[in-house]
């Protein structure tokens, strides 16, 4: 039990810790598609920390509110970060905190940040909140779908279950599984903001969806919010290692596997990231009215991943 | 036959003709104009009264003919000329600055609401006037925008300062869900009084800052208003150096071209075509520093002929067929990209019967067929030998301006090629005569974006006593309105990159 917590504790603070440099990693394989000379893989530490070096400006209608959400929503992400097994599988609170309640804290954080966007009443919080609730309420069922899928093949909806009864039980291919990978990566890219659905780096105020909602953020705020982004997609890595590649995970009680399990983690994050990157480069953001036909497919096809379960592996 | 027959315009040089009458013929000539299928190009005013006239209005239309330059002379006092905005409707913010600038009202006009003034001078001072004299101010800029009402209609106001560093300018969205129900458009941010400021230039320092107007047509202000200052002293310009001119002016439109197919790509989240396109851009602008000593070609055209002479041509038009294979390349790959198309395809149409009665103009106008470009219909010297070809499309969306912009761009590097190779050795600049009375010219010339249009007069001491200049911005940006309707606003900012319409070059 001890070293469970310990073991929970420092996983939290690895994923807050290596989040960043996920995103670094992410940015630099873009460039290098794009034929761009690539920023550092550090820059979005150095973003980080230059913006918790700046003197925050508040816009004058601001309440406590859209003071609080960042903090809120970065306590969320690390939360969820400390729900996912990366590296061990030794999770004490996961009777606690399984899929749902991971669900759960994505639609809290959300909540929060499109309140706040509301909060100043300018004309672009409200319409990337409106934007952001319109893609969130499609990709939420999907999301629970997916997991669904995984825990009607372990009979349970903790992460640690699902990750011993796909990793460490023998082999078996589950075709369930594919139709919620593709689902999932379809609503990965949504839920983090990435293109087809949205464009992290635009400038084009009148297109965003997350950033609309973040332009009034500055200092501290802006860069707790950015580390919460990095922090979700760390987290949303993490997910998808866990249900559709856990192999390597060390199983719990078994600490002589850790630093393998550390080695696995990094090699599948790279390779997740410039995935990531790769998708990004070859598509081009589609009409925000097509995104509810993209969640529809995901939806659909996560529903399909479980027929398949109950056809073939039940 | 043709509504100008009766009036007999006097010619003026090739394809342009002059032509005085009193302000009340002014609407029955343009709705002639109308009925033979021309345009009204520009409208704008002058103050005479030193020359021992009153105001005047000048109007240029587009005709079968060519380019005719209408002036109307007005009374000192009160000066006013009857409305031509419901004739042509593009006249309507023209008017509407000139009664800013000058206090010379339309009469009768829909739209009597203030255009380039933002509150930096007093409603009644009117600063192109010879004789204002007035401090500037500094008041609130109260605008009334045109209302929309309804159940759950809201306003999204955007700019002018924007989330990317590009020209000011506002955008006032009435929308119900995402889609727009009306845009209206604040512009003028970046008045800076460049009419004033021509006058008493001398011709020369004229040509620098005709060239600042708007500075990604630097080559097209700069030969338009040489081409006046020419006209207007009667100046022998040498051949070589028309021949260069065109070259720049062809140089000008392939970088422009370069780099809004590489933002077009980008407003759509393919970053890949802004780098891919802005690699060839930047790799043309250093070889037209290379050649010519700027990358933008700044001060290249002067009055009398050019400042700079093509050495080693021959590599220059290797380097075309390379940019050309390039550009064909990135082509097809915006050609089989589902996403980019699904993107471009029938957003922010807008339909021939609409650009032809709001006068849509220049590379806009063309991808709605409005089949107009001086370099075809109404060639100078050198284009009349070159037989340019004019891309047209019908669709009027924003996969029609890309595909303009692409036929024009290989169409430029042809060109090129062809102009290196039809140009004859001679001199590079005549000196201009010596000017003892008043005289006027006008220039006219196919920028990248659509026509420039130049007019200057110059006093009996050789200096520049009025010169306006006119960018087919004038009547492009009513047109981006209605093109928006109906759009869902996050289509909003490729629809106006398509135009790509210039900020400065109507704020003057």
């Amino acid at each position: 039990m001890t070293a469970g917590l310990i073991l929970q504790t420092f996983q939290t603070v690895l994923a807050i810790l290596l989040a960043p440099l996920l995103m670094g990693w992410v940015n630099q394989c873009r460039a290098w598609l794009q034929g761009r000379a690539a920023p550092p893989l550090t820059q979005p530490y150095r973003v980080i920390r230059k913006l918790f070096h700046k003197d925050a400006v508040l816009a004058h209608d601001a309440g406590p509110l859209f003071r609080f959400a960042p903090y809120i929503l970065f306590a969320c992400m690390a939360l969820a970060a400390g729900i996912v097994p990366t590296i061990a599988n030794d999770l004490p609170f996961s009777p606690a905190a399984d899929v749902i309640a991971l669900v759960g804290l994505f639609a809290l954080a959300r909540v929060f940040l499109a309140l706040a966007a509301m909060d100043i009443g300018t004309a672009f919080g409200t319409l990337g909140a409106r934007r952001e609730m319109l893609i969130s309420f499609l990709a939420e069922p999907a999301l629970l779908m997916v997991f669904f899928t995984a825990s009607l093949i372990s009979h349970s909806t903790e992460l640690p279950v699902i990750v011993e009864t796909l990793a460490h039980k023998e082999f078996v291919i589950y075709p369930s599984m594919a139709f919620a990978a593709v689902a999932f990566w379809m609503v990965s890219t949504a839920e983090n903001a990435r293109i087809p659905i949205d464009n992290p780096t635009t400038h084009l105020e009148l297109t965003m969806i997350h950033e609309a909602m973040i332009l009034e953020y500055s200092a501290r705020h802006l860069a707790l919010i950015e580390w919460a982004v990095a922090l979700k997609l760390f987290v949303y890595s993490a997910l998808g290692i866990a249900l559709f590649v856990p192999w390597g995970i060390a199983p719990a009680g078994d600490l002589a596997a850790l630093p393998l399990a550390i080695l696995a983690l990094l090699a599948k994050m790279l390779a997740g990231g410039a995935g990531l990157a790769v998708l990004e480069t070859l598509s081009a953001k589609m009409r925000l009215f097509r995104a509810p036909e993209f969640l529809g497919t995901a939806f659909m096809l996560a529903v399909l991943g479980m027929l398949t379960h109950f056809l073939l592996e039940a | 036959m043709s509504a100008f027959d009766s009036l007999n315009p006097q010619a003026i040089g090739k394809h342009l003709w002059r032509l005085r009458l009193a302000a009340a013929q002014l609407p029955g000539l343009a709705e002639a104009v109308r009925e033979d299928g021309g345009q009204l190009v520009a409208l704008w005013g002058s103050d005479d009264r030193h020359l021992g006239a009153g105001y005047a209005v000048h109007v240029v239309f587009l005709a079968a003919r060519g380019l005719v330059w209408v002036s109307a002379g007005l009374a000192a006092e009160a000066p006013a000329y009857p409305d031509l905005a419901a004739v042509f409707p593009q006249a309507g913010r023209m008017q509407r600055a000139t009664w800013d600038l000058l206090g010379i009202r339309a009469e009768g006009a829909a739209d009597g609401r203030k255009w380039l003034r933002h509150g930096a001078w007093p409603a009644d001072a009117h600063p192109l006037r010879k004789d204002y004299a007035g401090e500037p101010v500094r008041e609130t800029d109260a605008y009334p925008f045109v209302r929309v009402a309804g159940d759950g209609v809201h306003e999204i106001p955007v700019g002018p300062i924007h989330a990317g560093v590009i020209e000011p300018g506002h955008f006032r969205f009435s929308i119900i869900g995402e889609r727009v129900l009306k845009l209206e458009e604040r512009l003028g941010y970046t008045h800076k009084g460049i009419e004033k400021r021509f006058e008493g230039m001398d011709p020369d320092t004229g040509a620098r800052l005709a060239g600042r107007v708007s500075g990604d047509s630097h080559v097209a202000y700069a030969w338009a208003y040489c081409m006046a200052v020419e006209a207007a002293t009667g100046a022998q310009v040498p051949e070589r150096a028309l021949w260069l001119r065109a070259l720049f002016l062809e140089i000008e439109r392939v970088a422009n071209h370069l780099g809004d197919l590489g933002y077009l790509g980008n407003d759509v989240a393919l970053s890949f075509g802004l780098n891919q396109f802005w690699r060839l851009k930047e790799e043309w602008l250093r070889l037209s520093e290379a050649l010519f000593g700027h990358r933008y070609l700044f001060d290249r055209v002067v009055p009398g002929g050019v400042a700079a002479d093509l050495v080693g041509g021959s590599a220059l038009a290797e380097y075309c067929l390379a940019v050309a294979d390039e550009v064909r390349e990135l082509k097809a790959v915006y050609d089989e990209h589902a996403g980019l198309q699904d993107r471009f395809a029938n957003t922010g149409i807008c339909a021939p019967e609409l650009a032809a009665r709001l006068g849509l103009t220049g590379l806009a106008g063309r991808a709605s067929a409005q089949a107009w470009d001086a370099r075809v219909q109404f060639p100078q010297f050198p284009y009349d030998g070159l037989e340019v070809n004019m891309a047209t499309h019908r669709r009027g969306d924003v996969l029609a301006r890309a595909e303009v912009r692409f036929a024009e761009l290989f169409e430029s590097l042809r060109l090129i090629a062809e102009i290196i190779a039809g140009m004859q050795e001679g001199a590079l600049r005549a000196d201009l005569p010596q000017v003892t009375a008043p005289c006027e010219g006008i220039g006219w010339v196919e920028g990248w974006r659509g026509e420039i249009v130049v007019a200057v007069r110059l006093g009996a001491d050789g200096r520049l006593d009025r010169v306006h200049p006119h960018d087919p911005s004038w009547r492009n940006w009513p047109l981006l309105e209605t093109s928006t309707l109906g759009n869902i606003v996050p289509d909003f900012p490729v629809i106006n990159k398509s135009f790509n319409l210039s900020y400065s070059g109507q704020d003057l």
